[in-house]
């Protein structure tokens, strides 16, 4: 899991590294030459211009040197240093973007975002599971039944619409055509005002109903189908000739059996839903990690960009880990004996 | 599992009836391409964004069906074209270039433009003026062609937006009782006494007067600029977006099934293989496997377009970079099954090599998997490359569904209540991802009876 990560990372520094070494390098030119013309004494002892350029020349070259920017970016000692300290979680200063507050570290913008960004997809992740596994449950209670093939034609139309589209659409008949949410979701209110976090989950309720709206048609049918598979077993069938109330059976036994894959498929779509929210976040202007990804590439923001896709890559893997302990946790077939 | 024929495939799939439905769904969207390829010209597709072509469109106008939905007539776009008398009076040649107009919406046209190919010599004067319903003439313009020695072949177009219209107007203020602050067009086309529509016929007049010689007209046109046109409407760039969309399909089809093939073949022989080998080859190959499915695939796609390029077809490769993960870890263990059946042993004892057996004896049994994952694995790589586009990576020079939308994006078509501009594509990818749900579901029901209910 570690080499996956240093995988990713040396990927994501090779793909934007010589871009980056030229914007910095540039940087360091425009730096030096503005600092000689402000110091006019400089300029003054220079009788020649050559010999004014040699020397501007020499500047610039010292300077790069001391940066470090003069072997290029795939050489070990800078690469082996990059890694380093993005592994102790030090991720530099961003070049052009700021946090809200004005701080241009990365680590301290990631974590103003981060907030928003996991309020948002925990919010609508949750949401989505509750109502998907009592719809999930109650369809497969009645297989066939009228409420049985409306979810399941409603999780396949649901999900094959792309969910910016919806919130495109959602964002004009809502924030629109009838005004009932705003259309931007960023709240108009300081961070420190007392009314914030109420303007925050007014903010969020048109993304958070749109994800939902796409996401809880697949979840009831998966849930309806891994219950189909548990009312099958033998288990199942015992109860029933028990007889006990076949209601009772879902909910409490067969439900209580469903629940590994169940909370497997939560963890990992949990963390895949933080990649997806590029594109929601951009649509509905939410501040958050997603956002914050596409500002920074779209402007080549080099430790940005590396700092995200290191954080997005990190929770990914977490969530792919604790899936597998919830896994074993919830179903004893899984654990190892020793 | 796989011991289905074709057959026997082809039956079961003709008695489900989401599959037939997908393939009809499918049948159409490809009709609608080959259509598009055949019937519209592909200099539409060059010059998609080319401001120059789109000029004697409409802007924002909505789909010209809408009329027939409401009640109100909201003026279509027209192409007028100009009924020419000449005369020849105390050495002055006058020709007229007449546009009559009967209006009877009740809407104001959004603009109009008078667009002139003329051929001359000397200098001449042109006048503009229009005599409306009431009988009320009003003159628009008094202007000049620019002077030239020799015969010359002169293109010029006249706006309504042209401020010098609106400043002769203005002489004309106090015919009108109201405020005069709406636009010129509107003036033209409203009552006296109230800022509303006048209907009936009105004519729009070119006077081109010369001394020596006439002016002689080759083209002459006028745009009356309604606010409905086409199928489809237009977006705010005039663009006839039926057009942009009926490219969209085959573009869509196109990126859509050349990623989901090549991802099927490459993670199909790459899974086999692993499978076949097994031991170290595949614990290796497993772990790479592992760790391209661990890479976050959006923001790799993005930081890909970004530094790389976004050309389409290069594009269509990055897809498939992320897509043949899944596909390879299940014919892996499909393959780990079929390797340990007889007749893959016998061919081994008999001494064939490996990739005889592996293309001869293992992936032919894992073809049926392979088609259901091909129609399963196209809605992913179209609405990947729509959101992609969507952002603003995409190609610009295609117009696929996802640049449609984006451009709606960042003209604020929700803001500003342009449905026609957001709706159409949307439910265009959304069909297309279904027809291929559709089949694919269809199939996988047949190869994998574990599924059946």
């Amino acid at each position: 899991m570690f080499g996956v990560l240093m995988i990713t990372l040396l990927l994501t520094i090779s793909l934007v590294g010589s871009n980056m070494d030229t914007i910095l390098k540039q940087g360091v030119i425009y730096q030096v030459r503005a600092e000689i013309t402000e110091n006019t004494s400089i300029a003054q002892g220079f009788n020649d211009p050559n010999e004014f350029e040699k020397f501007v020349q020499q500047k610039i070259d010292e300077r790069i040197k001391t940066l470090g920017l003069d072997t290029p970016w795939y050489s070990p000692q800078r690469l082996g240093y990059t890694m380093y300290k993005i592994l102790i979680l030090d991720f530099g200063n961003a070049t052009f973007l700021t946090s809200d507050s004005g701080s241009s570290n990365v680590g301290e913008i990631i974590l103003e975002k981060m907030p928003k960004t996991v309020l948002l997809f925990t919010t609508a992740t949750i949401i989505i599971s509750i109502i998907g596994i009592l719809l999930g449950a109650a369809s497969s209670n009645k297989i066939g039944s009228k409420l049985d093939r409306i979810t399941s034609i409603f999780a396949v139309i649901s999900s094959s619409f792309p969910v910016w589209w919806i919130g495109m659409l959602m964002i004009f008949v809502f924030a629109f055509v009838y005004q009932i949410f705003p259309a931007r979701a960023t709240p108009t209110i300081e961070p420190d005002d007392p009314g914030y976090i109420l303007a925050l989950l007014y903010h969020m309720a048109l993304p958070v109903i749109t994800i939902v709206l796409i996401g809880f048609g697949a979840w009831a049918y998966l849930v309806r189908n891994f219950m189909v598979g548990i009312m099958q077993e033998d288990f199942i069938t015992a109860k029933k000739t028990m007889g006990i109330s076949k209601k009772k059976i879902v909910y409490s036994h067969a439900l209580r059996n469903a629940a590994p894959p169940i909370v497997t498929i939560l963890a990992l779509s949990l963390s895949g839903s933080l990649g997806g929210a590029i594109i929601t976040e951009a649509v509905f202007d939410w501040p958050g990690m997603g956002r914050l990804y596409f500002e920074a590439i779209s402007v080549m923001d080099l430790p940005v960009i590396i700092g995200s896709t290191y954080i997005l890559t990190v929770l990914f893997l977490v969530s792919i880990f604790i899936a597998d302990l919830l896994y074993g946790y919830f179903d004893p077939r899984v654990r190892t004996s020793n | 599992m796989s011991s289905v024929t074709t057959n026997e495939i082809k039956k079961e799939f003709l008695k489900s009836k989401l599959g037939l439905t997908g393939v009809f769904i499918l049948l159409g969207l490809i009709l609608v391409s080959v259509i598009t390829i055949s019937v519209i010209p592909t200099s539409t597709l060059q010059e998609w964004n080319n401001p120059e072509k789109w000029i004697s469109y409409p802007k924002t106008a909505v789909p010209s069906w809408v009329n027939f939905l409401s009640s109100e007539k909201i003026p279509e776009h027209k192409i007028i074209d100009a009924q020419i008398f000449e005369s020849h009076k105390d050495g002055i040649f006058l020709t007229s270039q007449q546009f009559r107009i009967s209006f009877d919406y009740d809407d104001f046209p959004s603009d109009f433009i008078f667009e002139t190919k003329t051929k001359y010599s000397d200098s001449h004067l042109v006048q503009i003026k229009v005599i409306r319903p009431d009988g009320i003439t009003l003159e628009l313009l008094s202007t000049s062609l620019p002077y030239s020695k020799i015969n010359t072949i002169h293109e010029q177009r006249y706006f309504s937006t042209d401020s010098m219209i609106k400043k002769n107007i203005n002489i004309d203020k106090n015919k009108f009782q109201f405020d005069f602050s709406s636009n010129t067009t509107e003036i033209i086309f409203s009552q006296l006494d109230d800022d509303e529509i006048q209907k009936g016929d009105y004519v729009f007049i070119i006077d081109t007067y010369g001394i020596n010689e006439s002016v002689e007209i080759i083209e002459s046109k006028m745009i009356l600029g309604g606010k409905t046109f086409g199928l489809m409407g237009t977006d705010e760039l005039r663009r006839d977006l039926a057009i942009g969309l009926l490219w969209g399909t085959p573009l869509a089809l196109f990126i859509g099934i050349s990623v989901s093939i090549g991802s099927v073949i490459v993670g199909l022989i790459y899974g086999v293989y692993s499978g076949y080998r097994g031991k170290k080859t595949d614990e290796v190959m497993m772990r790479f496997n592992d760790v391209i499915y661990a890479l976050p695939a959006l923001p790799f796609l993005i930081i890909l377009a970004v530094t790389i390029s976004n050309s389409i077809f290069l594009m269509i490769g990055f897809l498939m970079i992320f897509s043949w993960v899944g596909i390879a870890k299940v014919s892996r263990s499909m393959s780990l099954q079929i390797k340990t059946r007889q007749y893959v042993e016998a061919a081994k004892i008999m001494g064939q090599k490996d990739s005889k057996i592996i293309f001869r004896h293992i992936l032919p049994q894992l073809l049926p998997y392979a088609f259901a994952s091909i129609a399963i694995s196209v809605p992913a790589a179209i609405t990947t490359e729509a959101g992609l586009s969507f952002l603003g990576l995409g190609d610009p020079s295609f117009p696929t569904w996802g640049q449609i939308l984006h451009d709606a994006n960042t003209y604020g078509a929700a803001a500003q209540g342009f449905w026609w501009w957001i709706v159409p594509p949307g439910i265009l990818i959304a069909i297309t991802g279904l027809a291929f749900v559709f089949i694919g579901n269809a199939l996988d029901t047949i190869v994998n009876p574990k599924l059946k209910r």
